[in-house]
Formats: C-alpha cells, structure tokens, sequence
C-alpha cells in the first residue's frame, strides 16, 4: 500500500471500497512508530480513536451512506490548535497537560467531513521558532536528512506529510511557520489570507498577523482541504463573510498570460547559490508556461523583520500573560507563595526563545518605547502594505524562495537569535500585509535537500494562487523521500 | 482651591450575555465560577466576541451625557497580573492615541454647574476575589469568575467638583440618568462604583479607591479633603498615592501596593476588528432614546401643572415615574403625583421595598379619582393606600370593607354637627366671637366621622350654622 498518494487519489480509492481506511490508518499508525524514533513529529498520537473513526467511515462507505469531502483523510495537527480531548501542549511545560473543552473550528470542520486527526504534531514552544528545535519535548528532524532542522515552527507538520505520517497537516503561520518546514521538507505549505480561515481554537502568539495553514505534499489536496477549512466563522470576528469559492474547480487552468514579479530583495546578498539558481530555473518553468516575469522592487523589505519581530513579540507578551499556572497547567508546589511571587516562579518554566520574545514584547510595550518601537513598527507595516497594493496593481504574482538557505544543521545556530530572525525575510511580508503565499517544492539541492519556492497573490486571491502553484508543481518531478 | 474628579465604573446590568461571549451578564446569585466559559476564562485558543448591544448601550450613555461619540471605535488590552483577571489583561478603550473609546467631551449640568466628562470606555469587568476569612488574615484567596467578563463603562470626568457635596449631587444625578436610559440599575450591589482623585492647593493629586457606597464617596473625599489640608497648613508634603477607604474605620488608608507607578503596556486588541459607527446609527439611537429626566419633569410642569419640586422629584426616580406614567390620565395626574411623592415614596423608598410594592397603576388611579371627585377625603385616601400596599385588594373593594365613604350629604353632616355644638358648647360661644377658632369644631366633627367628613362641606355648614 503506497501511503505516498495524493488525498485526491486515496479519496476516490476509499470511496470505490478499493482499500479501507481503517487498513490505510493502521498502515500510517505503523509507519509512525516505525520513523518516529528518527523525526520525532508527533507529540500525541491519536491512534487508538483514529482505528474507531476509521471503522465508522468504513461502514458508512459499506452501507452506502453520506460521508464527508475529507472521508478518512489521516491529518495531523499542530500541537497549539485545540483538539477536544487531546491534550493541546503548545510544546510547553506551561501547557503540558492541557486539554481543551473544545473543538478550534478548523478542527471541527475536519471532523464534520470526516477526516481522522491522527495526532498532535511537534512545533517551537508556542509557534515561535523557525527550527523546531526550541520545543520543550524535544526537535523534529528532517526526513531528508535527520541531521538538519525541519524548518518551523510548524515542524512537525511539515515533518508528518513528508515523512508520510499522515497525508495532511494543519499548521500555523505567523512569520513563516507554515512555509518554512513545507520547503524544508519538500512539501507544500499555504499561509492564506488573514481572515480566511478562523482562528477560533488557535492558540495565540500573535494574534494580528497568523493564520492556521494547510501542509500537504500536493498542491490539489491543499485545495481540498481549503474548501473545508476556510469561510466565516461565528467564533471569529476577524474572518470575512464571503462567498464560498471552490477551489479545486479549475486547479489546472495554468498561468498563461499571467503576470509574475520577482521580488528583486528576496534574490540577493546573503541567498544560497543553489536557491538562487533554483529560482531562476522556476522562473524559466513559468515563462515557458506562458506566464510573463518581472523584477518587482519592494525596498520597505528591509525594515520587515525589525517590525517583524517588535509587532510578533509584543503581541506575544500580552497573549502569553495568562499562563499564570492558577486554572491549569503544570504541578507545582503551591505553598507558602504570594501571587507575584508564585507568577514569576511559574513563568521561569517558558523556554529560553519564549522568554527572550515575552521579554522584548514587554519591553517594546513599556511606557516612553511605545512610540519609539511599536508604533514605528506600525509605519513600517502600513508601508509594506502600501507597497504590495501597488505591486499586485502591476502584477498578478510575486515570486521569490521561500527561505534564503537551505536546511542546516540541528543545533548550528539554536545560539544565534539574530541569524535565525533574518531567516524569515522571505516570508513575513505576507503575514504583515495579510496576503496568501505559499511554498511549492522545487528542488533537491546537490547535497540533497528541499529548495521551495514561494508565490504571493493578492488578499482573498487563493483560488489564482492555488493555480500558480499548480502550474509550477506540473512542471517539475522531484524523487522521493530517502525515508 | 480643592479639585476632584471621579472614575465611575457602571456596570451595563440591563443586557442579556457579557461583552465578549454568551455567559450571563447577571452573575449575582449563582454558584460560583458556573456562569463561565472558555472565552470569559481567557482559556487557550478562545477569542472574544464583541456583544453590539453593549456597543448601542454604551453609545446611548454617550449622548445622554453630552458625549462625542467618534467615526469608529476599537478596544485596547490593559496588561497587569491579578489573580482576577484570567487573561491577565483586561479588554478596554484607550484614548491616547486618538480618540477610540465610545464617547468624549461630554458635560453634565448639576445646580448650576457643569461637570465635564473626560471620556466613557466600554470595558470587561474582572472576577472576585472571595477570601477566607477577613482579607488581611486568610491564607487562601479564592476566585469566583462569574463576574469576569461583565460588560461595563468606565466614565472619566475632568476635575471640576469643589467639594464632596456636589459629588454626591452629580452621582445621584447620574444614577438616575442610567437608570431612566434603561442601561443599569445602579442600585444593585456592585453596579455602580467610585473611585475619586483629590488634591488641595499646594498639594499632590490622591486617589481614593474601595469606596463602598455613594453615602460613603463623600465622607471619604470629605475625609481625605481634611487630612490633605491639615498636612498643607503643618508644610508637610501631600503624597501622590492610591489610598483605600476603610469602611470600618471610616477614614482612608495608604494602599502597600504602588497601583500608580504600574505600567500597562496598552495595546491593541486585534481580535475586535475597528467598529464604525454610522451617524444615522447614532440618529436612530438617539430615537430609541427614552424621554431625558430634565425633558419628563418640563413635560410634568406644563402639562399638568404639577409643582415644580414635585416634577423634580418624580421625574427623576425611573420607578415612580414610570407608575406614574402608567396611572396618570389627564385629569388626576396632579393627585398621582401628590399622592406617589407625599406618601408612596416615604413608605417604599428602597429598591426592595419598591419591588415588593402590591400596588397596580388602576388602583392608584382609581384611588387619585376618589379624592378629585370627593368620594373620600385626603385623610381617608392614605389609610386607603395603607391597605392596598398590605392586601392589594381593589379601591373599592378596601372603601367599603373599612366604610370609609366621604359624608359630604348635608342632613348626615348637620346631625353630626349638632351633637358636636352641644357637647361643645364653650367652643361654640368662642367661636362666634372669634371665626378663626372655627378649625377646633372642625376638627372634633372630623375625629367624630373618624376623618371620613368632607372637611370643606363641614366647614361651610358650620359657618353656615354660627352665620360667621
């Protein structure tokens, strides 16, 4: 049984009774405890319900019943999205043992259509990182190379797809967190569009800028996933009533006649020669397919991870306030503490990355920097926005890699904030201005690792984005994961 | 020259849910933490919801006192650690980067003088603190979040009260301003709550907070305004400091903890996307509005020529005037009013009391026709009332049980009169020479008819009978 193909293909497997979701579960149950030891992707495991659930879909299927858009798909989902039942860690000790009383809408989706949460998935502690490895249970580790990070701080979403733990992941995005680990790891990863997916059940580190994003290995099963998981939620007033679109109607129309940028600061000092290759090469692909390519100038660029990091840390300082360890959260002896004291003793637990962000999110913050840091931070975002308006007024795309290196090694710069920030340049543009973008895999470097490659559309434009994608995806044949 | 301003924390108790979630907005008399849910706890992954009635109800406060209210409003997280506030930040307007909050630069007109409004915000109220024991002592704190997520407005005024006595005037004012707007009833427990600034010439601005009662904001500010004072007259520095008022004690008391050197790192709440506000959904607002205190009490005076201080008093009391509204026609609504401020709101002047009131608006009415049309006199009208409030039992019903039909027939009266002038004679002979001791006969015919004797009809057979 090949555990490699598209939720598209299984689907109609499933449905035809060609094979049983309960043997395609109990297949990715034994590859997981099979790779796990040499990944390290899951938190929880969720086996024992997803063999349940399968034998229901199963007899749905037998006796001829409804079954949902999604019928026995195995997804995994990042461990900071709450899942009624299952503990939701945030890959904390803060949140070692919580287990939410709720379904996040997403996830209440996935189950309306009859989805299989496989399990919880391994992520930086409260989504901040881009390596994985600042998890309180441990790193992921690259499939393709075990020695190198997976990217984050989605890892082990983008992690669970490649190492085909599971055929689909729900991660989130905030500066990258999506498509960081999707081009790590060879796999493709969507952030969309602030506003279209409901963050209900999410558990916030920066509230104004993420967005929970689909991770698959096929760009026509994250349309899939997107017609479930996207719309106006009532448990979010940020998500926009719209008309439902389908995303899948028209996946293969191409991109002929369309217009592309290349984003000319994603392309120079500092980029990997074979990144930078790769995505010449994209582009090439795309020319050849009709579409016509531009150098686009977005110089605000430059001030994106500062504002980047004053916005993401600020707002993570007032989100993460409430884990005072008084409601939930972890033993600790209680005796003989008085409230701030027991407060600050609690939160010592938050790991160093998280520390360093709550702390210079509170810093920012503080009265007299306010203006000097926060609202600057502000001006420069308003101004990336302003920039991307007039962008897309002239092209339909922008294009660049998705992260300037490749993968490296686990531990090599865990000891380097600042070269570990700069790593989001690439991506944080779309979260600061709110557009969709997404990571394609492209190529297999020399040395054997992922390159992707990143397209940005303008806001709620994810059915043309999807398109691109698809197109850029057609055009290339990657081999599969040495796993 | 003392200032004080005040910060006014009223609770909106006239909405159904709390600001950010379904949860009622009533907590009082529940078990403790069961009016709660993921929002209102703050737990992981939960978002708030921003209840638009509060929004319309804030906005309605707005314009009652004179408030701008802007283009669009949106809310701001205020960061602090307390054990009763489950998110750890609470959910507020902040105003010092534009005007956001739901109304601005608004004025109220107490007894000649105005009283600036600095801004009103909309805001979540936090849980309580339940101690074991007195709060000093316990070793246990216990938090109850029933509470926490109450939506509530926080109205700021300028400093312009020069004396704890027109605090008072203006928190009266205003209580009932909320009450008759149907946004809160300030007379519930914890409804409405004060906190007053204070300074002296010459001396440090004070904050008072804990303030019980409206009663006890005054001697509070009364206190402080002396303590401060007798520090600037001995050239000893008034502090800028948070004090307590201690109920016990009655005086205030240094608070250990430094609230005002506290750092709230506003922010704002991307969760609640910006609220425009539409200048025909302010009109319309406006429309819903109910009839102003001041607008009633002009309608009282000039159309049924009720007395000023009477309009004054029932027009600005939402219980009374709502009874009056409903049992007033247009010949007796003098005499409703007479009779609700003469003797309803002496006998029920509490908000249980007036609860408890057995009286139905056809009652009053029926009784206020009585006295206009002479079937019983004034005297006779109260015991009437005495006993609707006890046994809810019908006007008429109550007359003729107690027999207290006004005489105003002549032949019964003069029977009457008689036997009173024989058994007075003294007073009789008095009175003839002296007309303006007729009141004593009176009097005694009256004590005789147990005050059921129309006392105009005796009063005129008498001078009839003495030809004075």
């Amino acid at each position: 049984m090949n555990l490699g193909i598209s939720a598209t293909e299984y689907l109609s497997l499933v449905r035809n009774s060609q094979i049983s979701v309960e043997e395609f579960i109990a297949k990715t149950i034994d590859r997981i405890k099979m790779v796990e030891e040499k990944v390290h992707a899951y938190i929880t495991i969720n086996d024992q319900d997803a063999l349940n659930k399968a034998k229901l879909i199963d007899k749905k299927i037998r006796t001829k019943e409804k079954t949902g858009k999604l019928s026995g798909i195995p997804i995994s989902v990042k461990d900071n999205i709450c899942t009624a039942g299952l503990k939701t860690t945030c890959a904390s000790k803060m949140l070692e043992n919580f287990i939410a009383p709720y379904d996040a809408t997403v996830v209440s989706r996935l189950k309306q259509e009859d989805a299989i949460i496989i399990g919880k998935v391994n992520l930086d502690e409260f989504a901040m990182g881009s390596t994985t490895e600042f998890s309180y249970f441990g790193p992921s580790k690259n499939p393709w190379n075990n020695e190198c990070v997976p990217g984050g701080s989605s890892g082990g979403s983008g992690v669970s797809v490649s190492a085909l733990e599971c055929m689909m992941s729900l991660g989130s995005d905030t500066g990258g967190s999506v498509r960081s680990p999707a081009s790590f790891c060879s796999v493709v990863g969507l952030k969309p569009t602030y506003g279209l997916v409901s963050r209900y059940g999410l558990i916030s580190y920066a509230n104004s800028i993420e967005q929970i994003g689909p991770v698959a290995r096929k760009v026509e099963d994250i349309a899939l996933i997107m017609n479930v998981i996207s719309g106006h939620d009532q448990h979010d007033d940020t998500t926009v009533k719209k008309d439902a679109i389908d995303y899948v109607e028209g996946l293969d129309i191409g991109i002929k006649g369309k217009k592309i940028g290349l984003v000319q600061q994603m392309t120079g000092d500092g980029v990997d020669k074979e990144v930078l290759s790769a995505t010449n090469k994209a582009i090439s692909k795309l020319q050849d397919l009709g579409a016509e390519c531009v150098p686009v100038s977005l110089d605000s660029l430059e001030h994106s991870v500062a504002a980047y990091y004053t916005i993401a840390s600020a707002e993570a300082s007032s989100n993460l306030s409430r884990y005072d360890n008084l409601r939930y959260g972890f033993d600790l002896g209680t005796g003989g503490y008085e409230f701030k004291a027991y407060v600050s003793k609690v939160r010592s637990n938050f790991g160093s990355e998280v520390t360093r962000r709550l702390l210079l999110g509170a810093f920012v913050l503080s009265a007299g920097y306010y203006g000097k840091y926060y609202l600057k931070a502000q001006k420069v975002r308003a101004m990336m926005k302003s920039q991307i308006d007039e962008a897309f007024k002239k092209v339909d795309f922008l294009i660049g890699p998705t992260m300037p290196i490749l993968p490296f090694k686990l531990g090599e710069k865990i000891d380097d904030p600042l070269t570990l920030y700069k790593l989001d340049i690439n991506t944080i543009t779309a979260n600061l201005t709110g557009i969709p973008a997404i990571s394609v895999p492209f190529e297999i470097s020399s040395s054997g690792l992922p390159i992707g490659i990143q397209i940005f559309a303008n806001s709620f434009e994810e059915k043309n984005l999807l398109q691109a994608a698809y197109a850029l995806q057609q055009s290339v044949h990657l081999r599969e994961v040495p796993l | 020259m003392i200032k004080i301003g005040l910060e006014i924390h009223c609770q909106l108790t006239k909405l159904e849910s709390k600001l950010f979630c379904s949860c009622k907005a009533n907590y009082r008399n529940l078990e403790t933490n069961s009016n709660i849910c993921p929002v209102c706890v703050g737990l992981p992954g939960s978002l708030p919801l921003l209840n638009k009635k509060a929004v319309e109800k804030a906005s309605m406060l707005s314009l009652a006192l004179g408030c701008k209210i802007p283009e669009h409003i949106s809310f701001f997280r205020k960061n602090y650690f307390y054990p009763d506030l489950p998110k750890n930040f609470q959910i507020t307007q902040y105003n010092a980067y534009g005007p956001t909050s739901i109304g601005s630069d608004g004025a109220v007109p107490i007894e000649g003088k105005t009283i600036r409004i600095r801004r009103i915000q909309l805001e979540e109220d936090p849980g309580r603190l339940l101690y074991e024991g007195s709060s000093e002592k316990t070793q246990i704190t216990l938090v109850d979040y029933n509470r926490a997520g109450t939506p509530l407005v926080e109205i700021v005024t300028e400093p312009d009260f020069e004396n704890p006595r027109q605090v008072r005037i203006f928190l009266n004012v205003l209580a009932d301003l909320v009450e008759n707007l149907g946004v809160s009833d300030p007379y519930l427990e914890g409804a409405m709550r004060v906190d007053g600034n204070i300074s002296v010439q010459n001396g440090n601005r004070v904050e008072i907070k804990n303030v019980g009662s409206f009663r006890d904001v005054e001697k509070a500010l009364h206190f402080e305004m002396t303590r401060q004072q007798s520090l600037v007259d001995r050239n000893i520095q008034v502090i800028a400091e948070t004090r307590h008022w201690d109920d016990a004690r009655k005086i205030t008391v240094s608070s250990r903890s430094k609230e005002e050197e506290q750092d709230y790192r506003y922010l704002p709440e991307a969760d609640i996307p910006i609220i425009l506000i539409k200048q025909d959904k302010i009109e319309s607002l406006r429309k819903q509005m109910p009839e102003s205190i001041v607008d009633k009490k002009e309608r009282y005076i000039k159309k049924y020529g009720i007395p000023q201080q009477v309009a004054d008093v029932l027009s600005s009391d939402k219980f009374y005037s709502d009874l009056f509204e409903k049992a007033h026609n247009e010949s007796n609504a003098k005499e409703i009013a007479n009779i609700i401020t003469t003797d309803l709101m002496g006998f029920a002047d509490t908000r249980e009391k007036k609860m408890d009131l057995n009286l139905t608006d056809r009652n009053l009415s029926d009784l206020a026709d009585a006295i206009i049309h002479n079937k019983i006199t004034r005297n006779s009208g109260k015991i009437v009332l005495q006993e609707m409030l006890k046994t809810s039992k019908s006007f008429s019903e109550i007359v003729a049980n107690l027999d207290l039909g006004s005489m105003s027939d002549t032949s019964s009266l003069e029977k009457i009169i008689d036997e009173v002038f024989k058994e007075e004679e003294k007073a009789v002979s008095e009175a003839k020479q002296n007309p303006d001791t007729v009141n004593y006969i009176v009097g005694k015919v009256m004590r005789k008819t147990k005050g059921k004797a129309n006392p105009n009809t005796t009063l005129e057979i008498i001078r009839k009978k003495l030809s004075v």
